[in-house]
């Protein structure tokens, strides 16, 4: 088999006019872990909807576990498992039923369904609230189960739309081993929409950065920090990041300014030798310089770069994802 | 078929466990029949002996309407659980899995005429403690349960129907409002039809609601069989009629998401 998910222009316009995807293409190849970043509203749960079959693109072809969205959607649901943004488990039944009820509509064999419901249980550490009803749950709790309910078919292909968004560390920590060991056991591809770049850093094989309905990069995660040249140099500047990002741009060896909220970020051939020229073009002009940091390119300035926002995911890692 | 007929089954199991872990929702709607059989019973007692009426008994006359009356309101909420299931991402998580679609419908009208059964078993008894006599024994009961059932079933359809076009709790809240008291009142279900204004008597002729109401109140009497299997074949149209309405929403649903 060749790619796991192939797509090709996907575009999308919802019946409000708004334009989600204009022209999306991708390839992933089986057992990779794939990553979509994005900002808010970039299209990255689109995307995953029309692969999961769960809404049709207006334009473009795309492909997964080697059945076409539109022409064989039922081939796609039998072999994919999603969790997606909005949790989707039933709040009145109890984590077994749950399982049970999605092992069925997934077409598990009868015969199979109890043993591995209780294996899924105890991966995602549910064993013990397993047959209360999930509307006691916690939101971390309820975010397992919903793994486990992707999971329930032996998927060749699963979905994770913002996975970890509201775990706590240790049982984010926990997801990325199983992960990467459902990878190398089941040879199992993952494509993930996340907000956190360490996650993406940490996780995907390669991963695709999107805005306003395009991907604008993809790549390893090393060869994307490696496309970008030069130091990054963050100037805490107050109030006049734009006016510093306009002043320090036509210095020698700067390749590019950006003003992001109280910060102008400057990336620059020798960051360390250029410095001092930054910081006293700025004092003269009569901007303070409160600190200054000098970085190698991180996944951060890659996403930056492509994107011109700093990545809003990492500061409200406990805030709910807009849905 | 195969598929269609378990996929209905697990939805169905699913369905009623719902149901029975908010015995609260049990209690408001039979508390309100309740109230209806025990209150207009006392107070319109002696509406009886109006000339016309034609009905010895009002309990006995009141309890087959309150048994439909409940069936309409009980069904027409049906499309709040999908509203909630959008909502949650429930009918999502299903979506994507290679579910019967029609078993996602199915599963719904069968649990909304599951439930009006046992309510109108519950009303019935209830009625029956209050005097109401059903002359038309076994069979008239399980008529009743019948004609309740099979307008609860089509109730619901509409309900969720409605509820995949809107996808709002407050516009399903209005319509019920709007529609559930007319539909009420122009039948049977609390006046004798020769009491009422002709064009009233017109309008409740066109009326699912009057159907029941007046098949049940025969089955409750033994007499007419006749008219109540027309009423419960009128009924059966009615409900794939409807069923058939909330399959296009449901159709219109997927393609508008
Ligand atoms: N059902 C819908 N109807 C209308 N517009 C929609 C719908 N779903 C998404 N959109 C719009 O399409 C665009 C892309 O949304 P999408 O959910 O794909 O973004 P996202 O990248 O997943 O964002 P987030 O990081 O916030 O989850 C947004 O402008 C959004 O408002
Ligand atoms: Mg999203």
């Amino acid at each position: 088999m060749d790619a796991a998910i192939a797509c090709e222009g996907l575009e999308k316009t919802y019946k409000n006019g708004v334009k989600a995807l204009e022209g999306v293409s991708f390839k992933v190849r089986p057992g990779e872990i794939f990553g979509l970043l994005g900002p808010n509203g970039a299209g990255k749960s689109t995307t995953v909807r029309i692969l999961a079959t769960l809404t049709r693109p207006d334009g473009g072809t795309a492909s997964v576990a080697g059945c076409d969205v539109i022409g064989n959607p039922a081939g796609v649901r039998l072999r994919i498992g999603l969790v997606a943004q909005a949790s989707g488990v039933d709040k009145w039944a109890t984590g077994r039923e749950n399982l049970t009820l999605q092992a069925h509509l997934m077409r598990v064999p009868a015969g199979e369904i109890p043993s591995r419901v209780k294996t899924l249980l105890q991966w995602v550490d549910l064993t013990g609230p397993a047959d209360r009803i999930v509307k006691t749950y916690s939101g971390g709790m309820k975010r397992r189960l919903d793994l486990a309910m992707g999971l329930v078919n032996e998927p060749t292909v699963l979905f994770l739309d913002e996975p970890t968004t509201g775990l706590d560390p240790e049982t984010r920590a926990a997801l990325w081993r199983d992960l990467k060991r459902l990878r190398q056991e089941r040879n199992l591809t993952v494509l993930l929409t996340t907000h956190y770049l360490e996650e993406a850093d940490h996780l995907c094989d390669r991963l695709a950065i999107v805005d306003h309905g395009k991907v604008v990069v993809e790549g390893t995660p090393a060869e994307l920090k490696a496309r970008i040249s030069g130091d990054t140099v963050t100037l805490e500047v107050g109030g006049e990041s734009a006016r510093a990002a306009a002043l320090l741009k036509p210095l020698p060896g700067v390749l590019e300014t950006i003003a992001d909220g109280s910060r102008a970020i400057v990336r620059a051939d020798r960051g360390a030798s250029a410095m001092p020229l930054l910081i006293t073009t700025l004092e003269r002009a009569g901007i303070t310089v409160s600190s200054s940091t000098l970085s190698r390119p991180t996944l951060d300035d890659v996403y930056l770069h492509h994107t011109g926002r700093r990545f809003q995911g990492e500061g409200e890692a406990g805030s709910e994802p807009a849905a | 078929m195969k598929a269609f007929l378990s996929d209905t089954w697990f939805i169905l199991l699913r369905h009623l466990r719902t149901t029975v872990r908010i015995p609260i929702w049990i209690a408001i709607t039979l508390i309100q029949p309740v109230i209806w059989l025990t209150i207009y019973g006392q107070l319109f007692r002696r509406v009886v002996e109006i000339p016309g009426f034609g009905s010895a008994s009002y309990i006995q006359f009141l309890t087959p309407g309150v048994v439909i009356m409940t069936a309409l309101f009980g069904s027409a909420w049906s499309g709040m659980g999908i509203i909630e299931d959008l909502t949650d991402g429930v009918m999502d998580r299903m979506l994507a899995t290679p579910v019967h679609r029609a078993a996602l419908m199915s599963a719904r009208v069968l649990h909304a005429a599951i439930t009006v059964a046992v309510q109108s078993v519950i009303i019935l008894l209830f009625g029956m403690l209050l005097g109401a006599r059903i002359a038309g024994g076994l069979p008239g009961f399980l008529a009743i349960l019948s004609l309740g059932s099979l307008l609860g079933a089509g109730m619901s359809a509409l309900s969720n129907g409605l509820a995949l076009i809107t996808r709002r709790e407050e516009t399903l809240i209005a319509v019920i409002n709007f529609f559930g008291l007319p539909l009420t009142f122009l039948s049977t279900a609390f006046m004798a039809s020769d009491l009422m204004p002709g064009w009233i008597r017109a309008l409740a002729r066109a009326n699912p609601v009057n159907w029941a109401v007046v098949a049940s109140r025969d089955a409750m009497l033994g007499q007419d069989w006749l008219g109540v299997a027309k009423a419960a074949a009128m009924l059966l149209g009615f409900m794939l009629v409807s069923v058939w309405i909330s399959t296009q929403a449901f159709r219109a649903y997927r393609r508008a998401s």
